[in-house]
This record gives structure tokens, C-alpha cells and sequence, in this order.
């Protein structure tokens, strides 16, 4: 863990300045990857409990639908605000759900969240009057603090809003996973009866993972569609979940910046990857995904793992021989 | 009446089809204690096989009544096909993994087939309604069914029958109960518990593909109907629970009625019913009406 204090103010630093010396499109892709990163972080926290999501996307899109309606029927245009609604509206959704989805495990965690985020979807798209159906709702530009931003630095300025509404997720997550919860929640995928032995409520646990995963979700559902300005019923379908569990395998989820690493890594093959593969997206992401599991269960944050602990040993001979 | 008609005999074939799939699932879940998310790929891939193998057959110009045999050949062929490849080089190095490793490496499986399909067969749906027309129509209480509605139902049943008369007659069927009974002690009674989880596994990709194959005449064969498939046939077996082929049965039968009766009164909810008595059912018995209780390990 040594070192570790450093990587959040450097992250901070490379962020902060990206967009300053990197051409427009890339600052765009960077919005993205950002904001959805947070929903990989969703995915990675539960992934670290031994639960995998196939239906994470219906919190996508409970929070990108909230700022929609919120939008269209509310007449509201204060980012700050619907942000902060639309987080909400994903937590309270995962509460409830989690009434029920926390007792299962397994197979029942994964395909209950499947079977939950395909409804969603069939209602967006059935609700047509209300949602759009398959047109979605456009996302207009929102004021942020009571300010319009200029047409010329929306971009930027996107980027800037989603930079900041992410920190306080990854900052949640990292105490989240340093708390006693965190902590039994790692003990929950080793052995859950054991924990329970300990006197720690395993539902519990799980719930409070839930909902957390949950609102994060909802978060990445909304930079997101503030970020592209518009929404469709495509968010709750299984494969815009199962992407984000791709992502969460690639950046390996057993580190907060796993999940930014990886859906950045993602963003960049997809639009290169989009325009040659159309046809076998799916596939490529089913094999990579496979090769990762089986060779590099740690994902791509392992090599940076692997890299640092090469550089510190080779401080270290460096110090003994000087 | 008529709605009552048209509800029960809509949901004994939606049911019939959704019996078939689950129970293909069921038993590989009960053998090998995997769910196979990519089941619904399987059944896909027999409905596009027996679509393709009837549409080449038909152009050969031969006696229509043997279509319905290439109509079923294609599907046992691609599950006999794809079975053992997917059993030995994918699920193989899994077994006794964590479950959450088992389900990434189906879902990749899905995710591969999902995209093997649009490459072998395109992305345009497929019709062949000739199987469905042939056979002509009988008007049962005021509504008109195609026979071969009711053939499919017939198919189903005698399918299910031989499957569990299989299971409890055959040296393999049994084989097959004392794997899922307990693996060591089998493999320590000599039975070749590798070989047992590959034929447990094909008959579960040929029941996938049977269903699809059955039904592909009534529907469009497109991408898309993979995960539909799959996630019914989950909500099949939670119902009934896991790894029991009655319990499939039973699940199949409340979910195509509810199905069915969801689409006549209630179009808009159509889907949510069926996970509305999944949770029900999940709420006051969580494995399923014929689900064992599974003692926790410490």
C-alpha cells in the first residue's frame, strides 16, 4: 500500500489537465469513459463480494430515465439538482429491489438482476407515451449552478462537471471498502457461514452493497446522458449490463482504479473497434473476456500492479548497492 | 370462453416449447451444478439448424411430410455439434471454480454465440412457415389452431416422458442421478463422471435446440431470441426449482398460461407478469416448488 497516497493526487493532476493539451473527441470519450467508470466500480464493489450482476444496466437506467422525465414532464434544467434526484431515484430502486435480490447468491444474484433489468426494458419501450418508447428522450443542455454554459466550452465543461461528480463515488467506494463492511463483505465471497459465525449479518452486507452499487449506477446512468444528450431504452438492456461486466473483468475489480482504467482502455477499443467489427463486437468482447479469466484473473490493473513492485525492487538493490 | 379457450391453449404451447429449453437447463444445472447462460444461445442455434436444413430440403423438391424429420435433425445435429465442443474445451477447466467464474465464462460463451450466429446465418430474420401450413387448421370452441400447434404440444409431452423414463429406466439415466446425487461417490463406484457430465450436457444443448427448432415455424427466427429464451427459461426453473425435471414441467405450464393470459388481458405487462410469480413464488418457497433444501458447509 506503500506509494498509495501519491496515485489519487496524481490521478487528480493527469485529469485535471487532460483535456488541456488532448484534441476534442478525445476529451468527449474521456467524459464517457469517466462517467461509466462509475458504474464499473458498481459492478467491480459487488464482483469483490463474489456477486455478479448480469442487470446492473436498469440502475443506468432508473438514474439517466429520473433526469429524463425530471427534464421533459418537470421542466428542470439544474444539473446539480437532477444529479442529485436521479442518484436517489437509482438508491431508492436498489433498496427496494434489494429486499429481495440481497437473500440470493450466485446464479439467483445474477439472473434475478437479468430477468429484473429486462422488464425495465420491455416497460421503457411499452410505455411509449410516457418514455419515448424507442426514440428515448433527448437530454437538453443543463445549467450547472444556476449558469448555462457557452456552446464553445460545453465539451470541456462536461467534462470538468463529470470529473468532479465522480470523485465523491470513488472516494465512497474507497471508504466503503476500508470500512468493517467492506471487510465482511470480502469475507462474505470466502466463506459466508463463517462470517455469520462471527455474529455479522451477511444480508446486511450484502443489502448495504446493493444499494450503494445501486446509486452509483444511477450516477453513471446520468453523467452519461448529460454527457451524449440523449436516452434511449437500450441502458436496461442485457447488453449494455453485460459490457459493464466486461469492463469491470478487464480493469480487474480487486482495485479502485481497476474500473478507470479499464473503461477508459474500453471507450478507446470501442469506437476504433465499432467501425471494423460491427458484426463480431459480442464475440470479441466473449473471448477477451474468456483469455482474461483464465490468464489474467486480475485484469489490466495487474500489470500496473506487477510493474510497480518490479520498480520498488529495483529501488530497493539500487538503495543496497549505493 | 373463447378468451379461456385461447388463454389455455396458447399457454399448453408457449408452455410446451419453454419445457423443452428449461428442461435442458435443468438437467445440465442438476449434473454439473452450472448454470449455462448461453442454454438460450443452443436453443437459437437449433432453430436457425432447423430452419436452414428444412429451407435446403424444401428446394430439394422431396416428399413435404419428411420436412418435419430435417426440421428435427438440424436441431439434434447442432446440439450434438456444439454439446461435447462446449463441454470439453470451455466448462471443463471450470468445474468446482467459484460459481461467480463458472457464470462469466457462460456468459462469454452467450456472448461468442451470440455474434457465431450473425456470421453464419446474418442478421435478416428467417421465415419457414411451410411445417406450419402443411398440416391445415382445426377449429377448436370457435378458434381456429393449426394442427401442427397441437403436434408441437404432443412432441413436447412425448419428449418429457421419454426423457424421465429415460432417466429412471436406462443404466445411463441412472449414471446420471447418482452424478447428480453425489459426483465423488459415483466416481469412486467407477462410474466415468467425466463422460456422464459430456452426455448430460449434449442432451441439454439437444433439448435447447429441439425447443427452437419446434417452434421456429411459428416464430421469426432473428438475433435477440437467445436472451429471451434464456431469461424465460430461468424464470421456468426458479419456479420449479433447479434440477428438477418436474419442476420444470410445472414451472413451464404457470408461466406459458400466465404468459398467455398476461397477453390477452394485459399486453403491456406481458413480461412482468412472469417475474412478478417468479418472486412470489421465490418469496415463500426460495428454491422453487420442487427445489431441495441444500445443506450450507461451513
Amino acid at each position: 500500500m506503500r506509494g498509495g497516497k501519491a496515485l489519487p493526487l496524481v490521478a487528480a493532476a493527469v485529469f485535471g489537465a487532460a483535456p488541456l493539451v488532448l484534441p476534442g473527441w478525445v476529451t468527449f470519450l474521456l467524459t464517457l469513459a469517466v462517467a461509466k467508470s462509475v458504474m464499473v466500480l458498481a459492478i467491480a464493489l459487488l464482483l469483490r463480494g463474489g456477486l455478479v450482476s448480469f442487470g446492473h444496466g436498469m440502475f443506468f437506467a432508473a438514474g439517466a430515465y429520473t433526469v429524463g422525465m425530471a427534464m421533459k414532464w418537470g421542466g428542470m434544467r439544474e444539473a446539480v439538482v437532477l444529479t442529485f434526484l436521479g442518484v436517489l431515484a437509482a438508491a431508492a430502486a436498489a433498496a427496494l429491489l434489494g429486499l429481495l435480490i440481497a437473500r440470493y447468491r450466485g446464479i439467483f444474484f445474477a439472473m434475478l438482476n437479468m430477468a429484473i433489468s429486462m422488464v425495465v426494458y420491455a416497460v421503457l419501450l411499452k410505455l411509449y407515451w410516457v418514455t419515448g418508447g424507442t426514440d428515448g428522450i433527448g437530454i437538453r443542455t443543463p445549467t450547472i449552478l444556476g449558469v448555462m454554459p457557452e456552446r464553445e466550452s460545453l465539451r470541456l465543461v462536461m467534462y470538468y462537471f463529470t470529473l468532479v461528480m465522480t470523485l465523491p463515488a470513488f472516494y465512497a467506494v474507497h471508504r466503503f471498502w476500508t470500512s468493517p463492511l467492506g471487510f465482511a463483505l470480502r469475507a462474505v465471497r470466502d466463506n459466508e457461514v463463517r462470517v455469520e459465525y462471527m455474529g455479522t449479518s451477511v444480508a446486511r452486507v450484502i443489502y448495504a452493497a446493493y444499494v450503494l452499487s445501486g446509486a452509483l449506477g444511477g450516477l453513471a446512468g446520468i453523467l452519461t446522458g448529460f454527457s451524449v444528450g440523449h436516452i434511449v431504452p437500450d441502458l436496461a438492456y442485457w447488453t449494455t449490463s453485460g459490457e459493464f461486466v466486461f469492463v469491470a473483468v478487464l480493469g480487474g475489480p480487486a482495485s479502485i482504479p481497476g474500473p478507470l482504467v479499464g473503461s477508459i482502455a474500453f471507450e478507446f477499443l470501442k469506437s476504433y473497434a465499432y467501425k471494423y467489427a460491427a458484426f463480431t463486437w459480442q464475440m470479441t468482447l466473449g473471448v477477451t473476456m474468456l483469455a482474461i479469466i483464465l490468464f489474467m484473473p486480475g485484469g489490466l490493473w495487474t500489470i500496473y500492479e506487477g510493474l510497480a513492485r518490479q520498480g520498488r525492487q529495483w529501488r530497493l538493490s539500487w538503495k543496497r548497492t549505493g | 370462453m373463447t378468451v379461456a379457450v385461447v388463454i389455455l391453449l396458447d399457454g399448453v404451447l408457449y408452455a410446451a416449447v419453454l419445457f423443452l429449453v428449461a428442461a435442458g437447463l435443468t438437467l445440465v444445472y442438476g449434473v454439473m451444478r452450472i448454470l449455462n447462460i448461453a442454454h438460450g444461445s443452443l436453443y437459437a442455434l437449433g432453430a436457425y439448424a432447423g430452419t436452414s436444413l428444412v429451407l435446403v430440403y424444401l428446394k430439394t423438391g422431396g416428399p413435404a411430410p419428411l420436412m418435419y424429420l430435417a426440421l428435427l435433425a438440424g436441431a439434434v445435429v447442432a446440439g450434438a455439434i456444439a454439446g461435447p465442443l462446449v463441454e470439453r474445451l470451455l466448462l471443463r477447466p471450470i468445474y468446482g471454480r467459484e460459481e461467480v467464474v463458472q457464470l462469466l465464462v457462460t456468459y462469454s460463451l452467450f456472448l461468442i454465440l451470440e455474434d457465431v450466429m450473425k456470421l453464419l446465418w446474418g442478421v435478416d430474420p428467417y421465415y419457414v412457415a411451410k411445417p406450419y401450413a402443411f398440416l391445415g387448421t382445426v377449429t377448436i370452441a370457435g378458434v381456429r389452431y393449426a394442427w401442427y400447434q397441437l403436434l408441437l404440444i404432443a412432441v413436447a409431452l412425448a419428449t418429457g416422458v421419454l426423457v424421465s423414463l429415460a432417466i429412471r429406466g436406462t443404466r445411463l439415466g441412472r449414471m446420471i442421478v447418482a452424478v447428480t446425487a453425489d459426483r465423488e461417490i459415483s466416481a469412486t463406484l467407477g462410474i466415468n463422471v467425466g463422460r456422464v457430465y459430456t452426455l448430460a450436457f449434449t442432451a441439454g444443448a439437444i433439448l435447447a435446440g429441439l425447443g427452437g427448432a419446434l417452434v421456429a415455424p411459428l416464430i421469426s427466427v432473428a438475433p435477440g431470441i437467445s436472451v429471451e429464451a434464456i431469461v424465460l427459461a430461468f424464470a421456468v426453473v426458479v419456479i420449479g426449482g433447479l434440477g428438477s425435471l418436474e419442476g420444470a414441467a410445472l414451472g413451464a405450464l404457470i408461466v406459458g398460461i400466465t404468459r398467455a393470459a398476461a397477453v390477452q388481458l394485459f399486453p403491456e405487462i406481458e413480461l412482468a407478469t412472469v417475474y412478478l410469480i417468479m418472486v412470489a413464488v421465490l418469496l415463500f418457497r426460495p428454491r422453487g416448488l420442487f427445489g431441495e433444501w441444500e445443506t450450507r458447509r461451513i
